[in-house]
């Protein structure tokens, strides 16, 4: 299954590693960020409505 | 209908709560075909063997990297000219993207550039353009941080974009304004002679559009995310006066 990569194979899937690794992040980040900012959203406006 | 009525807060967070779990999907669907494609089922090129493989992830990153710069000048000046803030909210939730997309293209460029050209690093107008872009980026999010009153962030921050624009047209065309350096000339082109070979072309799109979709689903998550903290920062405000 795994393609032979001969003596670039280090280069190769390091490249894709870190562009993995670096996107998943950002992903996690921006909807860590997003749920943090709509619960606090959510609470003040509970506070001002109840 | 006209498109200034998504400036308003409101049909923007209506529109884009519609379309974002589409563009993610698609995103996604688009970068695992792309690179399972590129990676397993396409060939080693005859100069670079197996290196040739980076070029999935290098050349969308880069092409995003100058274009978000570019997605981000637009709005500053949608910001600059009309003061719709999801403009300037949507300008400061691209550029974290821009910063990640830019050192995808640095790193790649440069874990390729180590076995082909035998160095990891050069101060070749492409990369050295690159190089002052990823820093404007840097320096793009520390003044929106670095300010308190969002509208002179906003005001600043456009500034910044539009001057940052010079080393964005760089980035893109350095290789054509100083024949020198290291750094070949584009991988895609209208020209066919100049372009890669069919084999990884079609793997390539497939990749493109995947990081252009990624951009987008994120940019508008982003944006989501600024329009709700700056509401919640003009509530607690109200509270504070009350």
């Amino acid at each position: 299954m795994m393609p032979d990569l001969g003596k670039y194979a280090d280069a190769v899937l390091s490249a894709y590693a870190a562009t993995i690794v670096l996107i998943l992040l950002l992903v996690l980040v921006s909807v860590m960020q997003s749920r943090r900012a709509k619960a606090a959203l959510k609470e003040i406006e509970t506070r001002r409505n109840g | 209908m006209s498109l200034w009525e998504y400036a308003n807060p409101v049909k923007f967070m209506a529109l884009s709560g519609r379309i974002l779990p589409w563009t993610a999907a698609l995103s996604a669907i688009c970068l695992v075909v792309g690179l399972i494609w590129g990676f397993f089922f396409t060939p080693d090129d005859f100069r670079q063997g197996s290196t040739v493989k980076i070029i999935y992830l290098h050349v969308p990153s880069a092409l995003m990297a100058i274009n978000v710069w570019f997605m981000m000048l637009v709005t500053s000046l949608i910001w600059i000219i009309r003061r719709h803030h999801v403009s300037a909210l949507a300008a400061k939730a691209a550029a974290p993207i821009g910063v990640v997309m830019t050192l995808i293209a640095l790193i790649t460029g440069a874990i390729w550039g180590q076995p082909m050209w035998g160095t990891w690093w050069v101060w070749d107008p492409r990369l050295t353009s690159f190089l002052i872009l990823f820093l404007f980026y840097l320096g793009y999010i520390a003044l929106w941080s670095a300010i308190e009153d969002n509208d002179t962030a906003a005001d600043l921050t456009s500034i910044l974009c539009l001057v940052g624009s010079v080393f964005a047209v760089l980035s893109r065309y350095a290789v054509n304004f100083w024949n020198q350096g290291l750094h070949q000339g584009a991988s895609l082109s209208l020209d066919k002679e100049k372009n890669v070979a069919d084999v990884f072309y079609q793997p390539l799109l497939v990749c493109i559009a995947g990081f252009v979709l990624l951009f987008v689903a994120l940019m508008l998550l982003r944006t989501r995310t600024e329009i709700r903290a700056r509401r919640t920062k003009a509530l607690l405000a109200r509270e504070r006066m009350a």
